[in-house]
């Protein structure tokens, strides 16, 4: 089982590297969302540092979003998904490991850059430290959370905006926690609170959403 | 072994077949024979677990597989319509990560001799993007090689863009395995014969 996991992150590792193209989408939508903001908004820096975690964390999480119908559409249309449909190891653990995978090449690249890209927003130090402590509780949620959307849309023609509908009311509160958690501590609070209901969003979309995934991808693939 | 129990398979308002009852046991090779649309890749899928019947249940070794599940399809290989080969993996690579993923395991030697024996070594490092779609169908169906241990096999077509002598060794290879006492279901509009020790078939189309 173990071993499984590990060769289904490698391969869909290997999958992204091979074809580059498709990962920098969605990165480079995040970038150029987050630096037109302060072009657009004008360079008021008391009116930029307020809306910045929350314009990175919109941003973060439409980017993402971006990438959800790839986690499973090319391996249902070249027979990929049967075959994993198949396995003598559990679904919900190929699930768990393309999530992995996906959130590694779609989810941490948005974790890293997210300080740089706020420094556009003349954001305090001690608030560009808290903004990627929030992505790197709240990405992987979204990817959890988004893959039973992926796999319930599966092979639809329009999934698209049936996807963003799906999952963006399940992603409005990790948005309002993330976003939340940087504006109190750059209003000098403590942000505890907010880290740890972001992690129990984790938790439990981590311990739930890989069944419910394998569910609608059983569902999906009839 | 493979007990199917009034199964009927409804695929939008029409009904492909309905009621249809079999069983195979071991060293058999059941043909599922019927014109275009009468549902045969339809039964293959049933038959795997890919798709619930409308009605009936398929059991395996005695039991519903919606209920022993993985253990079923640690018995199953499905080579289907579609080759399970990614364009972008080499075909080492969609052997070896495949197999991996069906939660078996197959070592770089294995997988270097299942592409030996289908005449595609030399197309081990080249990635499935380049190759011709009768070279992919034998990435797919070296899979059977690296699964040999499985007893059911379950293969959809699996003569179609193979040329003679892929056939003849496809042929081979099935009645060794139904001879070893494994058995296999397969569509197939080749007349290719095979000999085996029980040879059934299932027209579909007519029941």
């Amino acid at each position: 089982m173990l071993r499984t996991l590990r060769v289904a992150i490698y391969r869909d590792l290997l999958l992204a590297m091979r074809r580059p193209a498709d990962v920098l989408t969605a990165l480079a939508f995040f970038v150029i969302v987050v630096s037109l903001f302060p072009l657009g908004v004008g360079p008021e820096p008391q009116l930029l540092r307020t809306i910045a975690p929350g314009v990175i964390w919109v941003s973060a999480l439409l980017a993402s979003m971006l990438s959800l119908p790839r986690m499973f559409a090319a391996d249902h249309a070249d027979g990929t998904l049967e075959q994993m449909l198949l396995s003598a190891a559990p679904l919900g653990g190929i699930v768990v490991a393309k999530v992995i995978a996906h959130w590694l090449v779609s989810g941490l690249p948005l974790v890293l850059m997210s300080p740089v890209l706020a420094l556009q927003y003349d954001v305090e130090a001690h608030s560009l430290a808290a903004l990627p402590l929030t992505l790197l509780l709240g990405t992987p949620t979204l990817g959890f959370i988004g893959a039973i959307g992926a796999a319930l849309t599966l092979g639809l023609r329009s999934s698209g905006v049936l996807l963003s509908l799906l999952v963006l009311p399940l992603y409005v509160p990790v948005l309002i926690l993330g976003a939340g958690a940087v504006d109190m501590v750059a209003a000098g609070m403590s942000a505890q609170g907010h880290y740890l209901l972001i992690a129990a969003l984790l938790v439990l979309s981590a311990a739930f959403a890989p069944w419910a995934a394998a569910a609608a991808l059983r569902i999906s693939a009839e | 072994m493979l007990e199917l129990r009034e199964v009927t398979c409804i695929r939008g308002e029409r009904t492909l077949f309905s009621d249809l009852s079999f069983s195979i046991e071991g060293s058999t090779v059941l043909r599922v024979g019927g014109a275009n649309g009468t549902g045969k890749t339809s039964l293959l899928r049933i038959i795997c677990g890919l798709m619930l019947p409308a009605h009936g249940e398929v059991h395996w070794q005695g039991e519903s597989i919606r209920t022993v599940r993985e253990e079923y399809w640690k018995d199953l290989v499905y080579v289907g319509h579609l080759n399970a080969v990614k364009d972008d993996l080499t075909a080492a690579e969609n052997l070896g990560i495949g197999a991996a993923l069906a939660g078996r395991s197959a070592d770089s030697a294995e997988v270097f001799a299942a592409l030996d024996m289908f005449g595609i070594a030399q197309c081990a490092p080249l990635p499935a993007r380049v190759l011709s779609q009768g070279q992919r169908r034998r990435v797919a169906l070296a899979r059977v090689v690296t699964c040999k241990a499985s007893p059911l096999w379950v293969l959809d077509e699996p003569f179609t863009a193979l040329d003679a002598a892929a056939v003849e060794l496809m042929r081979q290879l099935i009645e060794a395995h139904v001879n070893a006492g494994g058995s296999a279901i397969l569509t197939t509009h080749q007349e290719v014969p095979l000999t085996v020790p029980v040879q059934r078939r299932v027209d579909l189309g007519t029941c």
